[in-house]
């Protein structure tokens, strides 16, 4: 299905809102295409007759929205202060050297992506990561490296 | 289902005066104090997950399924020991729960053959939960004798960890929603306003405003619609009390909500709560889907001419939206940000309508508060500060964990006694109180009593009670930096001494960590000035800002400049880090003797610092060095050292 038939089904979950069902709105955009696109911009500012210049500025006061699209390995690093002070700051430096990506980027090849979480509330387990929904807790940056070596040999 | 639901109704009114032997039964198996087969509950929120409680339980499965033993295998929340996850607890028919730490996939083989011979391993072994008519294993603790619990007065975590959160039928034969029938059942909306006013219940999200009162005045101002709002957005990094309790009991809070948009007289609530908790929204929409099939939501509820809809709805992410002119901003399409107060919330909010925004902390209590009268809830606490406090302790502490204690225990007493201070071989050298918008204190200040006044009058706050534990090899200029950085991202930007001035602070803060490497422009004087500064700019955010985060954002500055100001003039002055946490002020050497001047570090030294002819010792030229470390990272010799 091409991107505009899938705006156009996304929208039409929503008959008739009004402002108050914007940020539901984007998260469900969030949701499927795992970012929010220009055209997608456009139209939601179309259906809702809202400028589309709103509609981007509420979406990046949030945390949640992005807009790029996220790699195929997306990376979660907690740095809430337990992770920090188990070595959260260290393991980014890590992960931005070996990937040369920071937080809210994407590799160019499209591998990984990154994204610095304020707290996940798994604060006796840190520093946590996630990759892709599975979690490894308290690791030190070598865990770390090869954690991401093992992915990057599994992609080939 | 209809028979299940006459049941389940009857149960929660307390009606159980015509009940036949069977169904008395089936109450006995539904709050488990007995069991035909035997139970395992792991401990399925995100504490245990990311410890691998998945994995866990599909080793049980595996288990089971290869011996073909028949069990019960249900999840469960948090007990709230969350540095030992996962947490799983076994109930043999007859017999009292036991509850087991750390229990990884690997060793649920050995944990199970043991246990099914009737063997206790005690490495693993946390205790057993007390209760009558169950007979208890020899030589194995109770839980209400482990100083972790016996020191605490749960009474909101009371269930957690030990019932299901999926099951509806196990919340109600252990006393649920018999408050919630009673309220709209027997009393009036002023009626449930006083008599919350009464028991002295105040917010839990760190204002300490009387619930009771802000319920009145919602109720009081005429309109034709009114909102209740439970703010679930706990984006404090360290503070997991919110989740826990949602992940661990969520029809307790459905409760509460319940109760709460009645004695306002309001039929609309809305649950708005951080997306990234996944699996507290699994088990809320779950709560409520059961609520509704049971008609204890929707219209005329139970015949009382009472409507009630609970919608969720999840917050896109910011911090400032745990304020709640912010939230209700957030609710309504528009950026989050705080407006100013008056008009409160409780008369013009959501979409203009009188509002009222409550913590799940606060609205967890109110089940409790019905069911046992105020005088109950009067007794627990201080006079003026009742009830209970849940804090969530992480950082260096022994045990990281959830620890409610009735208001009035001494931060003494929590840190020493229920966690056990810090871990072994070390110093316990700072508590950080609340939060980014905190306040920091040394072990000398822990001897006050815990109540919204007591610590606001030695200037500190409760916050929404996340306490970081700092031994001797944490940095605390470090960790105010961190906080700062925190609060300057997550500024809103509408006022000017808040957006501007963290912006700033963390700029100051960042130099006294960083070496400094041009002497021009940041020569010590310029260093020193910028402590002095922030102790004006800390002056200036706290009396012009908008709302409490830009008011409360100098707090883990100022504390830190009173308690701890040697560490930030050894940091100035003497441009060291004492407990090594601020790598760019460290001075790094090369040991001659170790070093086989293989040129590695020279030629990755991104400064050029790194000086020397191959086959000899390397030197570091510490007017060069900025001090990343990568010489030390990249020598195969070990020979590169930091003082």
């Amino acid at each position: 299905m091409d991107e505009i038939a899938r705006i156009a089904g996304i929208l039409e979950r929503f008959p008739q809102i009004k402002r108050n069902a914007l940020i539901p709105l984007l998260q469900a955009f969030q949701d499927e295409f795992g970012y929010i696109s220009e055209s997608a911009i456009a139209s939601i500012g179309a259906h809702l007759s809202l400028p589309t210049s709103k509609v981007y500025g509420l979406a990046t006061f949030y945390n949640q929205f992005s807009f790029i699209p996220h790699g195929t390995y997306h990376i979660k690093l907690c740095n809430g202060t337990s992770c920090y002070m188990g070595g959260a700051g260290e393991l980014l430096n890590e992960i931005t050297k070996i990937l040369g990506i920071s937080d809210g980027e994407t590799t160019r090849d499209g591998l990984f992506s990154l994204e610095v979480q304020s707290c996940i509330g798994a604060c006796g387990q840190s520093p946590v990561l996630s990759i892709n929904g599975k979690y490894y807790s308290g690791i030190s940056v070598i865990d770390a490296r090869e954690i991401i070596k093992q992915y990057q040999d599994d992609a080939g | 289902m209809l028979a299940e639901k006459v049941f389940l109704l009857k149960l929660a009114q307390g009606d159980l005066r015509d009940m036949t032997p069977s169904q008395a039964g089936k109450v006995s198996l539904l709050n488990r104090e007995k069991v035909t087969r035997p139970l395992i509950m792991v401990n399925s929120s995100t504490s245990g997950i990311v410890a691998g409680a998945r994995e866990t339980w599909k080793a049980i499965e595996k288990y089971v399924s290869e011996r073909s033993i028949d069990i019960d295998l249900c999840e469960s929340g948090s007990i709230g020991l969350s540095s030992e996850e996962p947490v799983i607890s076994i109930q043999m028919p007859g017999r009292t729960r036991i509850f087991f730490s750390r229990v990884k996939a690997d060793k649920v083989v050995s944990l199970l053959d043991d246990l099914f011979h009737q063997v206790i391993p005690d490495h693993l072994l946390i205790g057993q939960l007390r209760r009558e008519g169950q007979e208890s294993w020899a030589d194995v603790p109770f839980l209400d004798e482990i100083p972790f619990f016996s020191l605490q007065q749960r009474i909101v975590m009371e269930a957690c960890g030990i019932i299901d959160p999926f099951s509806f039928g196990e919340y109600v034969a252990r006393g649920g929603y018999n408050a919630f029938l009673k309220t709209i059942r027997s009393y009036t909306f002023t009626e449930v306003c006083d008599l919350v006013t009464e028991s002295g219940l105040r917010g839990r999200s760190g204002g300490g405003f009387s619930t009771g009162q802000k319920w009145k005045s919602a109720f009081q101002t005429s309109s034709d619609q009114k909102y209740l709002i439970c703010n679930a957005e706990e984006s404090d990094p360290g503070a997991f009390m919110d989740r826990t309790l949602m992940e661990g009991n969520p029809f307790q809070l459905l409760e509460g909500i319940s109760i709460a948009a009645y004695a306002i007289g309001s039929n609309r609530a809305y649950i708005y709560i951080r997306s990234e908790y996944e699996d507290a929204i699994r088990r809320i929409s779950n709560a409520i889907h059961r609520l509704r099939e049971m008609g204890l939501l929707g219209d005329n509820i139970l015949e009382s001419g009472y409507n009630l809809q609970i919608s969720l709805r999840k917050g896109p992410g910011a911090f400032v939206c745990g304020e709640e002119t912010a939230l209700i901003a957030s609710l309504e399409g528009r950026r989050g940000m705080p407006s100013t107060k008056p008009p409160y919330p409780s008369v013009s909010g959501y979409l203009g309508r009188p509002t009222v925004v409550n913590n799940v902390e606060t609205l967890c209590n109110l089940p409790g508060i019905i069911k046992n009268g105020p005088d109950w809830f009067k007794g627990i606490g201080l006079p003026g500060c009742t009830g209970t406090k849940i804090f969530s302790v992480s950082g260096r502490a022994r045990i990281s964990g959830l620890v409610e204690v009735p208001m009035g225990t001494s931060l003494d007493v929590i840190i020493h006694d229920i966690i056990g201070g810090v871990e072994k071989g070390r110093d316990l050298k700072a508590i950080h109180v609340g939060g980014p918008l905190g306040c920091m204190v040394p072990p000398e200040q822990m001897k006050v009593p815990v109540s919204f006044e007591n610590l606001k009058s030695r200037g500190l706050v409760m916050g929404s009670g996340g306490i970081l534990v700092m031994d001797d090899k944490t940095c605390v200029v470090n960790i105010v930096r961190y906080f700062m950085e925190y609060v300057d991202k997550q500024s809103c930007g509408k006022c000017i001494p808040c957006r501007e001035g963290t912006r700033r602070m963390a700029e100051i803060l960042g130099g006294i960590t960083r070496k400094p490497v041009d002497e021009e422009g940041q020569t010590t004087l310029e260093r020193f000035k910028g402590v002095m500064q922030l102790e004006n700019l800390a002056d200036v955010m706290k009396d012009t800002s908008l709302c409490g985060l830009g008011q409360n954002a100098p707090n883990p500055v100022l504390s830190t400049l009173k308690y701890f100001r040697q560490e930030y003039e050894e940091h100035i002055f003497d441009r060291k880090c004492s407990s090594n946490t601020c790598t760019e002020l460290r001075n790094w050497y090369i040991d001659v003797d170790l070093c086989t001047g293989c040129s590695i570090c020279a030629k990755r030294c991104p400064a050029e610092a790194i000086i020397g002819t191959t086959r000899h010792p390397y030197f570091i030229v510490q007017e060069k060095c900025i001090g990343c470390g990568i010489c030390y990272e990249v020598c195969k010799f070990a020979a590169v050292f930091y003082r």
